[in-house]
C-alpha cells in the first residue's frame, strides 16, 4: 500500500493546474461574471484537446486512459479554478455523445435531483436525453451556474429517460462533484491565509489573531479530511465511500467559503471579492448527483449492513 | 494512490490475526479500571506476550531492539488487535509511544541499552512528565529546577496531569535546568530527563477525573537526585527533545483508536436497531455521518503513515490536522451514543457512558485543540505568530 500520489499523477496535475491557470485564471473569471455566464465554447474545446473529458476513455477509442484517481486530480484542479460549465457531465459523456469526449459539445444531466437543469441554453444534449427539452429560465445564485426549469422528470418521454441516466451515472457524478468541491475549499484556505496575512488591523496581520488563526486551522482541517476521503474514493470506487467523500466535500466547500468570508470582512461580502463565487458554486454542487442528506442515508444503510 | 496491500503486507496480517486467534482466548480477566496494579500487571503481561511472540516496538528500528516494521504494517497491527479486541496499550503507553521513540532517537548507545529492551519486554513502565500547574498548554513556562550537583542533578518542583505515575517505574521529566532570565526565550534551558519514580522525595498524590477514576496524578518533586547520565540530549537542548517527544504523540499515538470508533459505530448501530431509535430518521442520518466521518479518519491514518513511511518514519505536523479532526469526532460519537441509550446514557455503569465522559478529555490532553490549531495555522499555513 503506497496511498501516495504517484510522480505521474503529481505530474499531471501539475499540468492541469499550469494550463488552468493560463486559459483561466482571475481576468478570465471576472470576465465571465461580467458576461452573464454564457459558455467560453473555445475554452471547452481547448478543455477537449487537453484530455479533460476523454481521460477515462480506453485508447483505442480515442482516449487517454486513465482511472478514477486521474479524474479526481484533474477535477480538483477545476473546481479550484472555478471553472464554469456542466464539467461532471460532459466527462460522463465522452464515449456515449458525439462530440463530448473532443470538448466540442456541451452536455448537461438531470443531476439536481428536480425538474433543474444547468446550462441548458448552452448545452447541445442532456446525457441519457435524444433531444433537449424546452426550459423557462430560473435566475441562479450562482452567476456562472444558468438554470433553467424543464417539464418534471419523473413523467413520461425524454426527461424521465433523462433523470434514469443521470441515476445510472450518480456514483461517478457524486465523486467528479466531490473533487470540484475539494478543489474551491483548498483553494479558499489559500484565499484566507493570504488575506490574513496582508490585512492589517491593530498594527499587525489579522493573521497573528487566534481567532483569524483558528478559523483558518479548521479550514485547512476539514479540506484535508475530505480530500483524503475523496482520494481513497476514487481508489476503491466504492458506492458508501463515494458518499462519505461527496458529504465531506460538499461540507468542506461550503463551509471554507462562509469561513473565507469571514476572514475578508466587510471586502468578503463585495461583489468584487471572489468569496461568493466559491461560495455560490459550492451550493450549487452540494445539490447536484448526491446531497448530504442522500450521502447520510446510504452511509446509514452501510453501517447496518456492515454492524449485521 | 494505491491501497492494495503488497503480498507481504497481506501475509502479516494473516499470521497475525491466527496469533490473536490463538492467544486473546488465554488472556485473563481485564482489571477494573481503577485497579492501578492490576491494570499494571494486566498490560505489561500482554506486552510480554508481544514481546515473546516478536510483535513488540514493530514500528521501532532494529538497532533500538524493535522489528524494523513499515509504518504500513504498524498500521496492519493496529488494525488487527482492535478488530480482534486485544487489549489496548494502557500503561505501557508512554514506554512504548512516547519515551521509548525519543529514547531510540536521540539517546546514546548506553541509555538505548538501559532502557529500550524492558519497555519492549513489558518489565518497566514509565510516565510522562511534562506538565506542570502552572505549565499546561505553555508548556515552555515549566518552572520544575535541576540544580547541577556533581554528577547529580538536584531536582525540585511539581507535575500534574501524570497518567500511569502510581504504578510507574520511570518518569520522563522536563526540567529547568537553565533559570529562565530576560535575555534567554523560556523554551531554551530545558532539559529531558529519564526519572526512575522510587527515589527519596518523589510523592504521587492521585487525582480524580471528572468520571470518577484515578486516572492521571500530581507528583511532587522535593530534591530528587537524578544521575546527569540520564539526561537525553545535551542540557537546556530539552525542547528540541520534547519536540520529537510530541511528533510520535500526535503522528501514530492514536491511530489505533480509530478502528475502535468504528467497532463501537457498529454497536451502536445494532442497539439503535434492537429499540427501535434507529427510525428516527434525524439519529440515523447522524450515525451515517460519523460512519463517513469516521471512514475518512481512517483513510486519514493510511494517507499519513504512507507519507511518514516516504519521510523516514518520522511523523510530520500533519498528525496536529488529524488529532483536531479526531478529537472532536470521537466527542461527537458518544454524544450520539446518549442519544441511542436516551435515558440509560445516564446509568455509569454503561460502558458507553464512560467513554463519553473520558471523551471530554480528547480536546484537552496531548495539546488542546486550541494549541493543535495554531500549529497548524502557524507551522502548516504560515500564518505570523502572534497573540
Amino acid at each position: 500500500m503506497d496511498f501516495r500520489l504517484t510522480e505521474e499523477q503529481r505530474d499531471l496535475r501539475a499540468g492541469v493546474r499550469e494550463l488552468l491557470a493560463g486559459r483561466y485564471g482571475r481576468e478570465a473569471l471576472r470576465a465571465s461574471v461580467d458576461s452573464g455566464g454564457a459558455l467560453d465554447r473555445e475554452l471547452w474545446r481547448q478543455l477537449g484537446e487537453a484530455g479533460f473529458f476523454a481521460l477515462r476513455l480506453p485508447e483505442a477509442d480515442g482516449g487517454v486512459g486513465l482511472g478514477l484517481p486521474e479524474a479526481v486530480l484533474v477535477f480538483e484542479e477545476a473546481g479550484r479554478a472555478l471553472l464554469p460549465g456542466p464539467l461532471v457531465a460532459t466527462h460522463l459523456a465522452a464515449g456515449a455523445v458525439p462530440g463530448a469526449a473532443a470538448g466540442t459539445a456541451v452536455v448537461t444531466a438531470f443531476d439536481l435531483g428536480g425538474p433543474l437543469v444547468a446550462h441548458l441554453a448552452d448545452a447541445d444534449a442532456v446525457l441519457g436525453a435524444a433531444s433537449l427539452p424546452p426550459g423557462e429560465p430560473v435566475r441562479c445564485a450562482d452567476p456562472l451556474t444558468p438554470l433553467h426549469r424543464v417539464a418534471a422528470p419523473e413523467g413520461a418521454g425524454d426527461a424521465a429517460a433523462a433523470a434514469a441516466a443521470a441515476a445510472a451515472y450518480r456514483d461517478e457524478g457524486a465523486l467528479l462533484t466531490a473533487a470540484l468541491q475539494v478543489g474551491s475549499a483548498l483553494r479558499t484556505v489559500e484565499l484566507a491565509v493570504r488575506y490574513a496575512g496582508e490585512r492589517e488591523q491593530f498594527g499587525q496581520p489579522i493573521g497573528a489573531f487566534q481567532a483569524v488563526k483558528h478559523l483558518c486551522a479548521q479550514m485547512l482541517v476539514r479540506a484535508e479530511v475530505a480530500r483524503t476521503a475523496l482520494y481513497a474514493a476514487a481508489v476503491t470506487a466504492d458506492p458508501a465511500e463515494v458518499a462519505g467523500a461527496k458529504m465531506l466535500a460538499d461540507g468542506a466547500a461550503v463551509r471554507n467559503a462562509r469561513d473565507c468570508l469571514q476572514v475578508y470582512g466587510g471586502m468578503g461580502f463585495t461583489w468584487e471579492a471572489d468569496v461568493h463565487l466559491h461560495l455560490k458554486r459550492a451550493w450549487v454542487r452540494a445539490e447536484q448527483w448526491r446531497t448530504a442528506g442522500e450521502a447520510e442515508e446510504l452511509l446509514a444503510a452501510e453501517l447496518a449492513a456492515v454492524a449485521e | 494512490m494505491d491501497l492494495t496491500p503488497t503480498a507481504e503486507e497481506q501475509d502479516f496480517r494473516a499470521r497475525l490475526r491466527e496469533w490473536l486467534g490463538k492467544t486473546l482466548p488465554e488472556l485473563p480477566a481485564r482489571p477494573s479500571p481503577d485497579d492501578w496494579p492490576g491494570r499494571r500487571a494486566y498490560d505489561t503481561g500482554w506486552q510480554r506476550r508481544l514481546y515473546d511472540a516478536g510483535y513488540a516496538g514493530l514500528h521501532w528500528p532494529v538497532d533500538a531492539g524493535g522489528r524494523g516494521a513499515t509504518p504500513t504494517q504498524h498500521l496492519i497491527f493496529l488494525e488487527e488487535t482492535e478488530r480482534a479486541g486485544a487489549p489496548y496499550v494502557g500503561a505501557n503507553f508512554v514506554g512504548l509511544l512516547h519515551a521509548g521513540p525519543t529514547i531510540a532517537a536521540e539517546g546514546t548507545a548506553a541509555q538505548r541499552a538501559r532502557w529500550l529492551p524492558p519497555v519492549l519486554r513489558g518489565d518497566e513502565v514509565w510516565c510522562q512528565g511534562f506538565s506542570e500547574p502552572g505549565a499546561g498548554s505553555d508548556l515552555a513556562a515549566l518552572r520544575t529546577r535541576a540544580v547541577r550537583d556533581g554528577d547529580d542533578y538536584v531536582i525540585t518542583g511539581s507535575k500534574i496531569w501524570t497518567s500511569h505515575a502510581e504504578v510507574a517505574d520511570w518518569c520522563e521529566l522536563l526540567v529547568r535546568t537553565d533559570p529562565v532570565s530576560e535575555s534567554v526565550p523560556k523554551h531554551r534551558g530545558i532539559s529531558w530527563l529519564a526519572m526512575p519514580m522510587d527515589v527519596p522525595g518523589v510523592t504521587v498524590r492521585p487525582l480524580r477525573t471528572l468520571a470518577g477514576s484515578t486516572e492521571f496524578a500530581e507528583v511532587f518533586l522535593d530534591e530528587v537526585r537524578v544521575p546527569v547520565a540520564n539526561r537525553v540530549g545535551a542540557e537546556n537542548d530539552g525542547w528540541r527533545v520534547t519536540m520529537v517527544t510530541l511528533s510520535f504523540e500526535r503522528g501514530t499515538a492514536f491511530v489505533g483508536e480509530v478502528v475502535a470508533c468504528r467497532r463501537t459505530l457498529g454497536a451502536l448501530a445494532r442497539t439503535a436497531r434492537a429499540n427501535g431509535r434507529w427510525d428516527d430518521p434525524v439519529l440515523r442520518r447522524r450515525l451515517g455521518r460519523l460512519y463517513g466521518e469516521f471512514g475518512a479518519l481512517w483513510r486519514l491514518t493510511q494517507w499519513n503513515v504512507s507519507e511518514s513511511q516516504a519521510s523516514g518514519g518520522v511523523p510530520g505536523v500533519g498528525g496536529s490536522v488529524f488529532k483536531l479532526a479526531y478529537s472532536h469526532a470521537r466527542q461527537e460519537l458518544y454524544d450520539a451514543a446518549a442519544e441511542v441509550l436516551g435515558a440509560d446514557s445516564l446509568a455509569l455503569d454503561e460502558e458507553w457512558v464512560l467513554d463519553r465522559l473520558s471523551s471530554l478529555s480528547y480536546t484537552i490532553a496531548a495539546g488542546t485543540s486550541q494549541i493543535q490549531q495554531n500549529i497548524v495555522a502557524e507551522r502548516i499555513l504560515g500564518l505570523p505568530k502572534g497573540r
